[in-house]
């Protein structure tokens, strides 16, 4: 079978079924927590915590600890410090969040090029999911199986939180508590997307499928469903993509993703853009006006 | 009967002052809701109307005042599912995924567990309410895929939902028309005569004299509260509103 050889020869590499796996189960994890990001208007937040781990990456090498410690610390760090400026200045919350997250990018970038010879900055900005070692595996699916087994087990809070938060609020539920574990979740699947894809890109697998997923159904569950869905062909099809035509892997998944997204646009029904312009044309040509030749009805006087 | 006026009313607020910045939105507000009454909070745009729902509700804190529900301080009520709340149709995500279904069974969420996982007895609660407010037919509907009517049902359902005892509404005859509107004022008196409390806010001063057992006019401050006729009076809205005011007829 050629297909058969064709899918099976890059898992003849162990560094490639272990960069399959870590690909999958990140962006798993990331899927899931995109489709309350995106809803939320959260977008912007996780490329802020994605940047601002740098530091704590670069410090975790330096000092020989798990990168996700290091990571996680400074995420977590960073959504804080987020949320302490925007609640005692006026300024609007983009405006805190990229002063925040470039200062802390730009430590991150001070730290590690006084280090030259211990950090490769390319592997973190853009990730080195083919060099990823046993233990970072492991870190990867303990990681990414707290943090699904925690958002599947509040998701109906989260979504309640994201639709309503007066609701949530007026029933007796914590909104701070719900709004900091979605931060924190946020946080921890940033670590685990690192891995992957590297801090540059790891926002777009906390963003695209889920809006991916939101353009085709009207219904939260579906959304989900199909989220992970997308995302799991997409990783699939970026690692073979990076295996055969030798790019990137990380960028080739991305692709994949965008490209997805870019096909639902365009031809999903009922909300695709060619739809919407077929539609006005059909509806244009039964309609009386077009008697008139092209002219649109309230050009004819 | 002694027991009875012993009890204390729904919501009690008293002197309540809120400001934004350098804004004062409320100076000195008391409001009370007597159990099993609909109270009608009149006031022109930026009188306080939400400011009032938002302070009742413990979203944003008095710099002075009180406030009572059912003789507990709101935290308390909200924990006990007492309160339900309708938002104004401008403070809610109408492209948001979820079913009218499920936006009524957020009404059960302070009655379960604490993964929110429905039992037979929430979605029986979710299925009542539904059919109470005539859209059980529309359950699977996205929430925007409702008509402005529509909607403002699906929230008061969801207050049946969690078998709230005070239902504040924010603008419920906002955007509804006039046989919705008469849906909506039925339903609002069944719940009344069921033994729950209702505070609305309101332009609609018609509806006020129809529906409300009592009315309090804002302007920032109370400038008359009382039973709707002795409240609405010519002089009192020529305050309220400066003159500038059609009353449109029933
Ligand atoms: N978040 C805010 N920050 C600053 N000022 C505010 C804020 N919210 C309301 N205000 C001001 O407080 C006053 C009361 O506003 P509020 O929204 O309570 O009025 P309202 O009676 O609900 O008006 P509407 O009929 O338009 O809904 C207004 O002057 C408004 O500009
Ligand atoms: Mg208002």
């Amino acid at each position: 079978m050629d297909l058969l050889n064709w899918l099976t020869e890059p898992l003849q590499y162990g560094f490639l079924t272990r960069a399959l796996i870590v690909t999958v189960a990140a962006a798993v994890v990331s899927a899931v927590l995109s489709c309350w990001l995106i809803l939320m208007g959260w977008s912007l937040m996780g490329d802020a915590v994605s940047h601002a781990v740098l530091p704590g990456v670069a410090l975790a090498y330096i000092v020989g600890i798990p990168f996700s410690i290091g990571a996680f610390v400074f995420g977590a760090g960073a959504v804080a410090l987020i949320g302490v400026v925007r609640s005692t200045t006026k300024l609007k919350p983009d405006t805190v969040i990229g002063v925040v997250f470039t200062a802390l990018f730009a430590a991150g970038l001070a730290i590690v090029s006084s280090t030259p010879s211990q950090i490769d900055l390319l592997h973190i900005l853009f990730g080195n999911v083919l060099g990823v070692t046993d233990g970072e595996l492991w870190q990867v699916l303990i990681l990414g199986a707290v943090t699904l087994a925690v958002v599947l087990f509040k998701r109906r809070d989260l979504t309640l939180l994201a639709f309503d938060r007066t609701h949530a609020h007026v029933i007796g539920l914590n909104t701070k508590f719900l709004s900091a574990l979605l931060l924190g979740l946020l946080a921890l699947s940033v670590v685990v997307g690192l891995q992957a894809v590297g801090i540059i890109l790891v926002v777009a697998m906390l963003i695209t499928p889920g809006a991916t997923a939101f353009l085709l159904t009207r219904s939260f569950d579906r959304m989900l469903v199909l989220a992970v869905g997308i995302t799991v062909a997409a990783s699939l099809a970026g690692i073979y993509a990076s295996y055969y035509l030798d790019i990137s892997t990380g960028a080739a998944v991305v692709l994949a993703q965008s490209l997805v997204f870019t096909v639902v646009y365009l031809v999903a029904r009922p909300n695709g853009v060619l739809w919407q312009r077929l539609r006005v044309r059909r509806s244009r040509r039964r309609s009386p006006s077009a008697h008139v030749g092209d002219a649109p009805a309230g050009a004819v006087s | 009967m002694s027991t009875l006026s012993a009890a204390p009313p729904a919501l009690r607020a008293t002197n309540l002052t809120v400001s934004y910045n350098d804004v004062r939105a409320l100076d000195g507000v008391g409001v009370s809701v007597e159990t099993g009454s609909i109270c009608g909070l009149v006031g022109v745009n930026g009188s306080g109307k939400s400011t009032l729902f938002k302070a009742l509700m413990g979203l944003l804190v008095p710099a002075a005042g009180t406030v009572e529900l059912y003789g507990r301080t709101s935290r308390e009520a909200r924990q006990r599912g007492l309160v339900a709340y309708v938002p104004q149709a401008e403070d809610v995500d109408w492209d948001f995924p979820v079913s009218v279904a499920d936006v009524v069974g957020m009404g059960r969420y302070g009655l379960m567990g604490p993964s929110r996982r429905a039992s037979a007895v929430d979605r029986a609660a979710v299925d009542a309410a539904l059919e109470r407010v005539g859209l059980a037919g529309l359950r699977r509907r996205q929430i925007g895929e409702l008509s402005g009517g529509q909607r403002k049902r699906a929230f008061v359902a969801r207050s049946i939902a969690q078998d709230a005892k005070l239902l504040l509404l924010d603008e419920p005859f906002a955007g509804v028309d006039r046989s919705s509107e008469a849906t909506l004022t039925v339903l609002l008196k069944e719940l009344r005569d069921e033994g729950r409390s209702v505070l609305m806010s309101t332009h609609d001063l018609a509806g006020v004299s129809q529906l409300c057992d009592s009315a309090v006019l804002l302007h920032n401050r109370v400038l008359a509260r009382g039973r709707p006729s002795d409240v609405l009076t010519p002089s009192n809205l020529a305050l309220a509103f400066g003159g500038a005011l059609e009353i449109r007829e029933p």
